[in-house]
């Protein structure tokens, strides 16, 4: 769609499904096609339930295009992992984020940016941005 | 660069510096003192969490001793960067960032001195516990590890003894807090009662801490006065 390398959207679940669903779900609500990547990186490697540093980390380089990686994580251990690779590390790639998004709604919006060639900054706005949507 | 290090405690002990196979036999103690009481923290963890503290502490710790042993860094700084890093990738919970963070910050305060004395501990800890507060949004009173860990800190300048038992205190003066941070927050009013895990495990590392250094101080290891 684009020349530009995009930006990879990661998605971080204490569950292999839901991060897999997830990334499935936005792959296919993206309007006019997603073109940017939806990894998952869920649960941990034994496919139990929990956060796993190591998959979050492959899961960020395989969605890494040069264009920077927008995380989106759900809960507890998932939030603070993503955190502390970001604050402490060098396992993620240069220019990845976690977006303070709402997971699933933030999902569909970061990679519908992300696939119309938007920067890092902008899919992660777009995906906070969701919070204000209004269900009641 | 320490002034403290050959003042002597209110109690007396001797104080000798720490070196980096103090801190293995530390993490080596803190794995085994786990290993023990991993089916009282996962019982107390099934009370207020997901009932997996125990479990995840005892593969973090095993995973961390493994790791120290094998790559034996030279420093205690060094030891303490890689049982963090180690804590991160092998828990699976949110202990592992936590403690993971806790680790990695104290062992980067830490720098690369050979040997450290009481004093440049307890600013190195500070460090690593500003940090852990500042990774999980809590304060003192939100029943969580900073509920040990602080009054630990607070304790460190008469001695490890000390610290340990403060860290104890710490961990039972959770039972009456109504929990504000972690999935335990989200039980409100039901999460009274009950002693925090994560303080519960605080406490062992600061016992298995002080009971490192008497071993050490009875064998005269790490050097005597």
């Amino acid at each position: 769609m684009t020349d530009q390398p995009q930006v990879g959207v990661v998605l971080v679940s204490h569950s292999r499904d839901v991060a897999e669903s997830v990334a499935r779900l936005a792959t296919e609500l993206a309007a006019g096609g997603a073109t940017a990547p939806a990894v998952a990186a869920g649960g941990t490697p034994d496919g139990g339930l929990g956060t796993s540093a190591e998959l979050i980390a492959h899961a960020a380089r395989r969605a890494d295009r040069g264009a920077g990686v927008v995380l989106l994580a759900d809960l507890g251990s998932a939030v603070l992992t993503v955190r502390t690779l970001l604050a402490e590390g060098d396992e993620l790639p240069p220019g990845a984020r976690l977006a303070d998004a709402p997971f699933v709604e933030g999902a569909v919006a970061a990679l519908v940016t992300a696939s119309a060639g938007a920067d890092a900054a902008a899919v992660a706005a777009a995906a906070e941005e969701a919070y204000t949507y209004r269900k009641t | 660069m320490d002034e403290h290090r050959d003042a002597r405690g209110p109690e007396d002990a001797p104080e000798v510096p720490l070196d980096a196979a103090f801190f293995r036999r530390w993490l080596t103690a803190a794995a085994a003192t786990v290993e023990e009481e991993a089916d009282r923290l996962t019982e107390l963890d099934s009370a207020i969490g997901d009932a997996d503290h125990g479990a995840n502490m005892r593969r973090g710790l095993t995973a961390v001793v493994s790791a120290v042993e094998e790559e034996r860094p030279p420093t205690p700084g060094a030891v303490l960067v890689l049982a963090g890093r180690t804590l991160v990738s092998t828990v699976g919970g949110a202990s592992g960032p936590l403690y993971g963070t806790l680790l990695r910050r104290t062992g980067k305060a830490l720098d690369d001195a050979p040997e450290v004395g009481l004093a440049r501990l307890a600013g190195a800890l500070r460090t690593g516990v500003d940090a852990v507060g500042q990774l999980g949004g809590a304060t003192a009173g939100d029943k969580t590890m900073l509920d040990a860990l602080l009054p630990a800190l607070d304790a460190l300048d008469e001695g490890l003894d000390a610290a340990a038992r403060a860290a104890e205190k710490g961990a039972g003066d959770t039972v009456p807090m109504r929990a504000r941070k972690g999935r335990a927050s989200y039980l409100g009013e039901r999460s009274i009662g009950h002693q925090d895990p994560g303080a519960t495990s605080s406490a062992l590392l600061f016992a298995a801490l002080a009971r490192t250094a008497r071993a050490g101080a009875a064998d005269g290891e790490g050097g005597t006065p």
